[in-house]
């Protein structure tokens, strides 16, 4: 197992943001978190990464858990925090070579190299980030969380904000990656999981309302779309 | 930390606010030491720094918090806060090496005023009869000044994600705990309490170091101070977990 997730849950003030989440992730494959704006997807995504400390539950990552190892479990986590924030001023190959730094790696050199190749950032590479266009900055958010070749990735939302063809680039380039790495992304478009997961945990008001295949999904309500099943099962539990 | 020390040199030294900020410290000590009418060094005829040693703790209270301003305002700021501390390093190793950083500058800003030490030891009469001890007793006292005004300047920046807001808290702080705390002393009013509150003021330290007679006493307020502030942006950064 890549990731477990027991009874984790999220307060902030008097709203419980992440509320009693169980699933489990093993290792290779790649799976979506899906939810409408506010569901919890992002604050459990960094709380896997080590951001902020759960209210109470147990989040194991790589066979260690964060309540206890936060250390080692970000040394085998890559994680693109949603907007994707990144030093404009900064030199893509420079950025690299800091991140490269900060997660511990040994040869500098050839994990950048390894990151530019991988997410085809070549043509760009000895241009500021704040030159880039946004396709190109997402790929560099992408590099730096791939930088130290991480067992498991966390995307929060990889594809946001992008041109139809900078999104099937985008899948492209994290499909490549889920073969031999766990991937955990986010989104709230339902052909981003159609394209690239190969299930789906689908998250409403911090609880899971679904966690399947997509096939499975589908299965439950033959006559549908998954954009009707996905509005069924968010705005049902939402206004109860 | 030494990763984060090196990107925030490489950082500031690419912006514009260093060179500004470096340029206008050695303008204003510059003036001040030789071209002022009465108080600069050739009409005073004294072989002393004593004139820029009086003021550059007022000046360096801008330079420093135009320094440390941005280095924790602007992560928040991007959002990059969230990488920098996903990445397997000790929220302790990042702001020490933006600390060090801070201070690795202001020290790198204080090298060219050496000229100033060395046009002076030429004038002098006899040949190099500058009170070394002093002078170097006061380059210590400012550079351990300088280290904790970047203690305030790195706890102010830890406060906003505005640098402008950073900026005036630092200076705020800064004047307070050297000017306002030590002017106390002189309040006849307060009598013992404005001496106690003198004894906590930068200024009475750094002036105790600048007479050039090394007191543990001095060195371990500047030290305490400095990790105080440091342990409060702790505090502050890591607030996200509460």
């Amino acid at each position: 197992m890549s990731i477990q997730v027991k009874h984790l849950s999220k307060r902030y003030g008097n709203q419980w943001a992440v509320n009693d989440l169980s699933f489990d992730i093993p290792t290779g494959e790649i799976v979506g978190f899906l939810g409408p704006n506010g569901a919890g997807k992002s604050t459990t995504m960094k709380i896997l990464t080590g951001y902020i400390p759960a209210t109470s539950g147990d989040a194991v990552v790589c066979g260690f858990n964060l309540n206890t190892d936060s250390l080692a479990v970000r040394k085998r986590v890559g994680y693109l925090p949603e907007h994707n924030p990144l030093y404009l001023d900064m030199y893509v190959t420079e950025y690299l070579q800091f991140s490269a730094g900060m997660a511990g790696v040994s040869k500098v050199k050839s994990a950048v190299e390894n990151a530019i190749e991988l997410t085809q950032l070549l043509p760009e590479r000895n241009k500021k980030i704040g030159q880039l266009s946004k396709g190109y900055r997402q790929r560099v958010g992408l590099a730096q969380a791939l930088i130290h070749d991480p067992e498991v990735l966390i995307l929060d939302e990889p594809t946001s904000g992008l041109d139809p063809n900078q999104v099937v680039e985008m899948r492209n380039v994290i499909k490549n990656l889920g073969k031999n790495k766990t991937v955990l992304l986010s989104t709230h478009i339902m052909q981003e999981v159609e394209a690239m997961c190969n299930r789906v945990i689908l998250l409403n008001h911090g609880k899971i309302v679904a966690d399947n295949t997509l096939d499975g999904l589908k299965k439950t309500s033959p006559n549908d779309s998954l954009e009707t099943i996905f509005r069924n099962l968010t705005s049902h539990v939402g206004s109860i | 930390m030494w990763v984060v020390f090196k990107k925030e040199i490489r950082s500031f030294l690419g912006s514009f606010i260093a060179y500004i900020v470096m340029g206008v410290f050695l303008i204003i000590t510059g003036i001040f030491m030789w071209i002022i009418q009465e108080n600069n060094v050739l009409d005073l005829g004294i072989a002393s720094l004593q004139v820029m040693f009086n003021i550059a703790p007022y000046i360096l209270i801008f330079l420093v918090s135009a320094i440390t301003m941005r280095s924790l305002s602007e992560e928040r700021r991007l959002g990059t806060i969230e990488i920098l501390t996903t990445r397997p390093v000790s929220d302790t190793s990042i702001l020490l090496g933006k600390y060090f950083a801070a201070v690795g500058l202001i020290v790198f800003t204080l090298l060219p005023t050496l000229f100033y030490y060395y046009t002076i030891q030429q004038l002098a009469d006899p040949l190099q009869g500058i009170d070394n001890g002093a002078t170097w007793g006061s380059y210590l006292g400012l550079i351990l000044l300088a280290a904790s005004y970047a203690s305030i300047g790195l706890f102010a920046s830890s406060l906003t994600d505005n640098q402008i807001v950073s900026l005036i808290i630092s200076m705020v702080l800064c004047f307070f705990w050297f000017g306002v705390l030590s002017l106390l002393g002189d309040v006849k009013a307060l009598d013992v309490i404005g001496k106690s509150l003198e004894w906590f003021s930068l200024d009475f330290h750094y002036q105790s170091i600048s007479r050039g007679v090394l007191d543990t006493r001095d060195i371990v307020y500047f030290l305490g101070f400095i990790a105080s502030f440091l342990g409060g942006t702790k505090l502050v950064f890591e607030s996200r977990k509460w």
